[in-house]
């Protein structure tokens, strides 16, 4: 083998872990504050990547009507709780946060979808199309067991990824679809190796991001407040920080990510109604091995399993799946070995 | 005169089947020190954290003439009425100083304000000021107990439910907690502390409740409490002289 | 009301009517049905009972299914080698990913399986022996010597037999020793250690039975389409299994057969009615699924049983008397030191719970540990247990050094205990809950529960917990379950539970909390009559008036250190420990 081709795929292999590092980001934050392993947010991905290909397509895109849809029932749920608990002098609040705010952009979305817009408003609009998907995600679905045991979320939020993939179908149909890179052209490290800029891209903003993470989590109080529910719930409660506000800061941050994900791989990857699924799943693996609640090591482990990935697919390319996912394998046997003997858990009935 | 900030009305708290505290009817006014002391597993615990909206409990409770068991623990908090609980609830993975700032989270919005609180909980707490880069669990016993009470006074509530403030100190560090829940009433704070070391609370307190088996079996003005032989009684058996 | 065994014949006789008077192609889905009944019977027993979570019982059936169709195609095995080699391969892969998974709590084993079960679904796709994505054609059909099962009914049959008898086996198997283990396991760690179960293994065991059933499944699935390809073995059908168990009752053994019935019926329906709708059938089927989930899962969370069996009577078994006993341990002379402490300390972190305390106690007296709030004695109480481990000095149990046991060889030597907090199953009965203590006296294993071969050991260990029940007063409830004790009632419960291990010494964490007077009166002359009987106590209470008037001593403990030991009359007058108790301040 080359130095060429080992730094090739050493530069694929890290814009891919690019991508996983900000899914994994946005799985370990959701998992430390509610406790849920938000499977969906690859779907969440794989659609804002469908969306900007409908508008790049000059069609609009179903997630349109699905996010419309979505408020609507979230509206309805959300009111009927709070008029159950008589607590009717929240509902305007309530229909602003899940009913006019998702609608907006839908709307801007309707708008332009058809015209010829500068592609920095198609970006745009995608990304806040998708934004309020987690957190209505998190409503309808997730919420009203939100005092389950963590099983018991797993599941709903596996029976969540194929409910809205399967949506998904009917929303965008089954094509796949690649969208025009943001970046175009190429750059050359030496006559045989070149980088295409999108890829370049990918690792920037990937870095970017990493660093807007840090500072938020680091500096701003909304930070300090996730990471406070994710370190203590009741000490966070009883400082006036309210868990289910955490949780859809939390989801709304993960929505992003997994929208700016699906923008940036859909013109270096084909992406279909149902790629989402993977993303998450190999987003995942980057998170266990981070314990799903160490961010840097979770960084670290997903850029290693995006070179794992370009490495497997250029030396067994029909077996790279299961190559990435028994890279959890040692993981999880060290972790196995280090369990705290100290440590009981009662885990709930099921009826 | 000075007005009821706390009532509770035969105050009910099940776990399941069980009723583990009942019948409570407590009143608490305006820059007043309330203690409900008796021995461990009299259902103190239970109260305060029903009090402070972190269990679910029956009966009536009212608090600066609102219905208390309408509001969530967050309402609450907003509201000026803040819990200590035994176990501290400290943002353990986070620096002192954090744990401090989202202590006024409520309030976070207020730049002036935030200031203004960490500046008193540092005059009163010097040591949580050495402290403030340090991980709130590498904390010792008793400075753990200072930031959890500091971080409970950034918010600057009007009433402070304290549980078990001298749980796991040392005596000298008892005495010195107890004296700062004195000088607190006299900035204005009320306060309903739970203690189980009966004396050094009837010391501070303007008045007490004695708790047995979920219930209260006694109440009168703190100073009297101390020589009560019934007191003594409910914490080391009958029959002492 | 409808008795459970007239439910169960008339259920068996529907079942063997049905081919003769059912159309072939209901002959053909009750077999799905029986197929899937398998995987999910597993998945009751691990999800429902044993609370964890796997995403690769589909997985499993394709292990198996591509191991005897693999073996019988292209080297031509008969299907019954077939059916070894498929169990021994999916046997082995369940206990290699149960070993490095099961240890680990909550999410691990469900993302692994996710994962697994990903890995095994593109491992079928991708291998050219096995096809590739056409699969193996051609699979023979099972033949046991003149009998073939190549028609539909024939295998309808077999598939019906395997399904009944592995109901059989598991509902023997939860009514076992093991089965109680089983059913033991969301009660957490500690309470299976204080009884002398082993978590991880039951887990593993428990796990391997799931694979095992899922193994028979893949195989029967195999022989019966006689022709297999990946789709049906991706994790998705995995979640159909679990939307399965979910719909028939997640922790009914007969939730099973009724979930598979009811969805592969449901499947059916929208397989016949979806494509007038949509191009696209199977995703809006899986549209379907998810929400039907999501909706039992919020609305429905028991499934289908238990509203069956609310109008099931059921009468409970008796406990037989004159089986004999179980075997006992010989006491040890009175006097004789049972449990001695030495300098033991435990840190965490930079904080010292318990800092260099000794003490003994001695065979036939009751010793009492007291203290305020936060000395330290539910620490020292998980020391000696086997809960924590020590940081320094050394435990010695019956002259053995005990300091690094676990909790279940602590519990083998003879040291019993209770929780603070009360840890029985509440949906097990009283008796139950007392039988699961004698898991150390008796010995049948899965195959001996599971086949009824332990009927005399049980009698006995059902007599030996009767007896128990007695001594504490609770015998005339055996029957019932103990979720619905009052909270004191449960305390005592679980000393029953602590007396059917056949204890030295039994370590009691605060007994009296929440008895009433006339309660806690019964319960000092019961723990009286257990020292006359040889018995050695150590206790932990609260209750001063309780402690003072039952024990021989009194150790107290403040600031994590031993601060008084002596008799109770010197103890309560020593102004140290009233200082301790009530402050210092007045």
């Amino acid at each position: 083998m080359s130095l060429d081709i080992i730094l090739i795929l050493l530069v694929d292999g890290l814009s891919t872990g690019a991508i996983y590092l900000l899914a994994g980001l946005g799985f370990v934050l959701v998992f430390s504050v509610t406790r849920v392993i938000f499977i969906p947010s690859g779907d969440i991905a794989a659609f804002a990547a469908l969306t900007l290909a409908a508008f790049q397509g000059r069609t609009v895109p179903g997630s349109i009507w699905l996010v419309a849809a979505m408020a609507g029932l979230a509206c309805l749920a959300e009111c009927s709780t709070l008029l159950r608990n008589g607590a009717t002098r929240r509902i305007p609040r309530a229909l602003l946060l899940y009913g006019v705010l998702p609608l907006i952009p839908c709307g801007i979305g309707l708008a332009i979808a058809r015209q010829d817009v500068p592609e920095v408003l198609r970006i745009l609009t995608t990304m806040a199309l998708i934004l309020p998907m987690g957190v209505l995600i998190d409503r309808l679905m997730l919420r009203p067991l939100a005092a389950s045991s963590t099983l018991i979320l797993f599941i709903v939020a596996i029976a969540a990824h194929y409910l809205i993939a399967g949506i998904g179908l009917i929303a965008f149909g089954p094509e796949g679809v690649r969208t025009t890179p943001i970046l175009d052209g190429i750059i050359s490290l030496s006559d045989s190796v070149v980088i295409p800029a999108q890829q370049l891209l990918m690792m920037i903003v990937a870095l970017l991001l990493s660093l807007v993470f840090y500072l938020f989590f680091g500096r701003s109080m909304t930070g300090k407040a996730l990471r406070a529910t994710a370190s203590n719930r009741v000490g966070a409660r009883l400082v006036g920080i309210r868990p289910e506000r955490a949780a859809t800061m939390a989801y709304l941050i993960a929505s992003g990510l997994a929208a700016i994900v699906g923008i940036l791989i859909a013109p270096v990857t084909t992406m279909y109604y149902d790629s989402g699924f993977m993303i998450g799943l190999k987003a995942s693996v980057g998170a266990i091995i981070g314990g799903m609640a160490s961010y840097p090591i979770t960084a670290i482990g997903s850029v290693f399993v995006g070179v794992l990935e370009s490495w497997a697919s250029f030396l067994a390319s029909d077996y790279k799946e299961i190559i990435i996912f028994s890279a959890v394998i040692p993981v999880l046997i060290w972790r196995s070995f280090s369990v705290h003997r100290d440590g009981d858990e009662e885990i709930e009935e099921f009826a | 005169m000075s007005s009821v900030l706390l009532e509770l009305n035969d105050l009910r708290v099940s776990y399941g089947k069980v009723e583990a505290v009942r019948g409570i009817h407590l009143r608490l006014e305006e820059g007043q020190i309330i203690t409900v002391i008796g021995a461990n597993g009299a259902g103190k615990t239970t109260l305060l954290s029903a009090a402070a909206g972190l269990l679910p409990s029956g009966g009536r409770a009212s608090y600066r003439g609102q219905d208390l068991l309408r509001m969530t623990v967050e309402d609450r908090v907003e509201q000026g009425f803040c819990l200590v609980p035994e176990q501290r609830a400290l943002f353990g993975d986070m620096p002192v100083i954090d744990n401090l700032l989202l202590g006024a989270f409520v309030r976070r919005r207020d730049k002036a304000f935030v200031r203004k609180s960490l500046d008193s909980v540092f005059e009163q707490f010097p040591r949580l000021a050495e402290r403030q880069t340090q991980l709130a669990q590498t904390l010792s016993g008793g400075e753990r107990q200072m930031l959890a009470i500091g971080r409970a006074l950034m918010a600057q509530p009007r009433l402070l439910l304290l549980d078990e403030p001298s749980l796991g100190l040392a005596p000298t560090i008892v005495r010195d907690v107890l004296m700062r829940v004195r000088a607190l009433r006299d900035q204005g704070v009320s306060i309903l502390l739970v203690e189980q070391n009966a004396r050094a609370a009837l010391d501070v307190a303007d008045y007490a409740y004695v708790m047995d088996t979920g219930e209260f079996v006694l109440e009168g003005p703190a100073s009297g409490m101390a020589a009560d032989p019934r007191v003594v009684a409910t914490y080391l058996g009958g029959g002492v002289e | 009301m409808i008795s459970a065994r007239l439910l169960s014949l008339i259920v068996v006789v529907v079942l063997l009517a049905l081919p003769v008077v059912g159309s072939p192609f209901l002959v053909t889905l009750m077999s799905h049905v029986g197929v899937s009944s398998l995987v999910v019977l597993g998945l009751v027993l691990l999800t429902g009972i044993g609370g964890m979570m796997s995403f690769g019982q589909a997985a499993f059936v394709g292990i198996a299914a591509y191991t005897t169709g693999w073996l019988t195609t292209a080297l031509g095995w008969s299907p019954w080698l077939g059916l070894v080699f498929a169990l021994a391969l999916t046997a082995v892969s369940a206990l290699a990913i149960g070993a490095i998974t099961l240890r680990l709590g909550g999410h691990f084993l469900p993302l692994s399986t996710i994962a697994w079960g990903l890995s095994i679904y593109y491992l079928f796709g991708n291998l050219e022996p096995l096809g590739r994505h056409s699969g193996l054609l051609n699979i023979p059909p099972i033949t046991l010597g003149p009998v073939s099962f190549m028609s539909q009914i024939a295998m309808y049959y077999l598939i019906w037999v395997v399904v009944l008898l592995a109901t059989l086996f598991s509902l023997n198997l939860l009514d076992s020793r093991e089965g109680r283990a089983l059913r033991l396991l969301r009660g957490g760690a500690h309470l299976m250690g204080s009884v002398g179960m082993d978590t991880f293994g039951t887990r593993l065991r428990v796990f391997l039975i799931a694979g095992i059933f899922s193994g028979l499944a893949g195989w029967l699935y195999a022989h019966m389409t006689r022709f297999i390809s990946p789709a049906p073995f991706d994790v998705k059908i995995s979640i159909e299994y679990l939307l399965m168990a979910m719909t028939g009752g997640a922790s009914q053994v007969a939730g099973a057969t009724v979930g598979s019935g009811l969805i592969v019926l449901i499947k059916n329906w929208l397989q016949d009615f979806l494509p007038h709708l949509t191009d696209n059938p199977a995703q809006l089927e899986q549209v379907a699924f998810a929400l039907m989930l999501l909706l039992i899962l919020r609305f429905a969370a028991g499934g289908f049983m238990p509203m069956v069996l609310k109008r099931v009577r059921s009468t409970p078994r008796t406990v037989k008397a004159n089986v004999g006993g179980l075997p006992t341990r010989q006491l040890p002379p009175r006097g004789e030191p049972v449990l001695e402490v030495e300098a033991v300390e435990r840190r965490f972190g930079g904080l010292i719970a318990v800092n260099k305390v000794s003490f003994d106690v001695r065979a036939g007296e009751i010793v009492g540990l007291i203290g305020p709030n936060g000395a330290g004695k539910s620490t020292m109480f998980n020391l000696i247990t086997g809960t924590l481990a020590v940081s320094s000095g050394t435990v010695r149990f019956l002259g053995k050094d005990a300091s690094r046991l676990s909790q279940r060889e602590i519990a083998r030597l003879g040291c019993a205990r209770t929780f603070q907090h009360v840890k029985l199953r509440p949906g097990m009965t009283l008796l139950d809950n007392v039988v699961s203590g004698t898991y150390l006296r008796t010995g049948a294993g899965y195959i001996k529960g599971g086949l009824r071969l332990d009927r005399l050991e049980e009698e006995r260990a059902r007599h030996e917990a009767l007896l128990r029940l007695g001594q504490v007063g609770l015998a005339d409830r055996a029957h019932d379950l103990a979720g619905d004790l009052p909270l004191g009632q449960q305390r005592v419960l679980e000393i029953a539970r602590a007396l059917a291990l056949d204890p030295v010494l039994l370590i009691l964490d605060e007994p009296a909390a929440g008895l009433r007077k006339k309660e806690k009166d019964a319960l000092a002359t019961l723990l009286r009559k257990l020292r006359q009987d040889g018995l050695t106590i150590l206790i932990v209470e609260h209750d001063m008036d309780f402690v003072m008037n039952l024990v021989d001593r009194i150790v107290v403990m403040v600031f994590g250190q031993k601060l008084r030991e002596g008799d109770p009359a010197t103890i309560r007058k020593d102004p140290a420990v009233q200082e301790a108790y009530l402050g210092g301040l007045a």
